[in-house]
């Protein structure tokens, strides 16, 4: 059996009235690429939010039930949520380099630790830029505007930022929605190379990205978790009828 | 050319008339000042006007210096209260304040700018000059009077401009910054300020232009004594009120003094209008 290393129970989440996640259950396990698809609107995106209480910044969210990070229930009185989201890196949809340079970028957080020991940033850099696969592009100009990078850079050292942060899960929120083809191929790379330090989830729009990278596969609709299981089964013999519909693009 | 065309034409030749006409009232203003301005300082040297520390204009003695070191002590101080406290405000409005709150509290500092600015001074000569002559020494009609008065007076400007341009940060950085475990203040101070901070600095030159044009309420708590201060609590007359108080009776070289100074006024805000545009079409262009 794996290790579990998150356990969602009886989640729900409500953005004032309306209820935007309802009675989640599921578990990822560590050191696997968990990818989360469904059509917009689904709770995706709000679901990877609460996990590391991003949620919080929004006026009128509140949840319901339980989520169980490494053992301790993130809604809790006595969490540190700043180091909560260390712990869980976030990627968002449109890269956001901050307009600081590309190594300011990915030590943007660690110097928020207080470390300020140039050597050991200089190492901290090389070596998340490398796990991004960005280094060999930007090695040269590290010290150049982050906002110049393209936009597969861009998400690459989104990626690479949180990765400085040494977390132990990774959070993708589309990654390569706004990507040509042979950028997203490297992220999926990166991914996957990923997965061996680190576990991921990946939220996507596109189906078939889920299909080439994750192990297993939950389907979200409306709020639902519809089902979740090995990305092989959910793709080749969907256990219910809204999946197959949704996959074979019925509807989305 | 049918109707419609020809009717195009008119309406765009009247408008052109119209938006030259304003230009060129800026333009003959700035012919005056210079026409009446320069002979003399040509006549004089233009050290003497810059670097002559007497003002005695009876005994055809033009030294400006005072006036100049004035205006830049009373601004300088002005920057000194106005921006920390502006942007402390803006601050707080635009990253900490419930959204109902800056909707009250924005429009009301606007408000300021409304004020006559003789009001301020009278306000100042009412209660600052003596709060300070019994507090601090002196004759409270001082550069700290003025600077106290002209900080709040430059709050509006420096606050709107301000808020503008932190509003203009896209959301996306901070929520990045929040994802990567920084606070709200460290998100503020290491990411929002530094990518709003070419607005900012233009809403700070243009609070300085405003300070260092301003006549009124300087002439009202400044003391007005053309002689370079020795102190924040001795009294100082700037480049604005030299001219406002002495233009009703000048005459002769005393009144081609006056434009002289004015002349010299003018530079100083052209510098700095520059200086704003500059930056702000930088802070666009990104």
């Amino acid at each position: 059996m794996k290790q579990r290393g998150i356990l969602v129970r009886d989640f729900s989440h409500y953005y004032g009235e309306n209820r935007s996640l309802n009675n989640i259950n599921l578990d990822v396990y560590r050191n696997e690429i968990l990818g989360i698809i469904g059509p917009a609107r689904s709770g995706k995106s709000t679901f990877l939010a609460c996990l590391n209480r991003l949620n919080d910044l929004i006026p009128g969210s509140r949840v319901e039930g339980k989520i169980v990070v490494d053992d301790q229930d993130i809604y809790g009185p006595e969490v540190d949520v700043v180091a909560l989201r260390r712990k869980l890196g976030m990627v968002f949809a449109t890269p956001v380099p901050l307009p600081l340079t590309i190594y300011e970028n990915i030590v943007f957080g660690v110097r928020l630790l207080g470390k300020n020991n140039r050597p050991e940033l200089d190492e901290i850099v090389e070596d998340s830029l490398e796990k991004a696969g960005l280094w060999a592009e930007v090695k040269d100009r590290l010290h150049t505007s982050a906002l110049k990078l393209s936009g597969g850079q861009q998400q690459r050292l989104c990626i690479a930022r949180v990765l400085a942060l040494k977390p132990q899960y990774i959070m993708l929120d589309e990654p390569t929605s706004g990507l040509d083809p042979i950028s997203t191929m490297k992220i999926e790379d990166s991914l996957r190379t990923l997965k061996k330090d680190y576990t991921i989830i990946l939220v996507t729009n596109n189906t078939k990205q889920a299909a080439r990278v994750a192990d297993r596969t939950a389907f979200f609709l409306m709020g639902e978790l519809v089902e979740i299981d090995e990305t092989r089964v959910v793709f080749t013999r969907p256990s219910d009828k809204r999946t197959e519909a949704y996959l074979e693009g019925k509807f989305g | 050319m049918t109707r419609l065309e020809k009717n195009d034409r008119l309406v765009r030749l009247g408008l052109l008339m119209i938006a030259l006409s304003a230009i060129s009232v800026l333009a003959i203003i700035t012919l005056f000042i210079f026409e009446q301005g320069t002979p003399i300082m040509f006549r004089y040297g233009f050290k003497s006007f810059l670097l002559g520390q007497d003002w005695y204009p009876s005994e055809k003695s033009f030294g400006l210096l005072p006036m100049i070191v004035g205006s830049l002590m009373v601004t300088f101080g002005a920057l000194i209260i106005g921006v920390p406290l502006g942007l402390a405000s803006a601050i707080f409005l635009t990253e900490f304040s419930h959204r109902r709150l800056t909707r009250i509290l924005k429009p009301v500092i606007e408000l300021l700018a409304g004020i006559p600015s003789v009001v301020y001074g009278f306000i100042g000569l009412m209660f600052l000059v003596p709060f300070i002559r019994d507090n601090f020494g002196g004759p409270g009609l001082s550069v700290l009077a003025a600077s106290l008065i002209l900080g709040i007076m430059i709050l509006p400007t420096v606050i709107s401009i301000a808020i503008d341009s932190i509003r203009a940060v896209p959301d996306s950085y901070r929520e990045g910054s929040i994802a990567l475990g920084a606070t709200r203040w460290q998100t503020v101070r290491m990411v929002v300020l530094p990518a709003a901070r070419s607005g900012i600095i233009a809403g700070i030159i243009l609070g300085m232009g405003r300070a260092i044009g301003e006549t009124m309420a300087v002439i009202m708590v400044a003391g007005n004594a053309a002689d370079i201060p020795g102190s924040i609590l001795a009294p100082v007359r700037t480049l604005t009120s030299n001219i406002a108080l002495e233009m009703a009776y000048a005459s002769g070289e005393h009144r081609e003094a006056l434009f002289a100074t004015g002349v010299i006024l003018f530079i100083i805000i052209m510098i700095l209008n520059t200086i704003a545009n500059v930056t702000s079409t930088r802070q666009r262009k990104k």
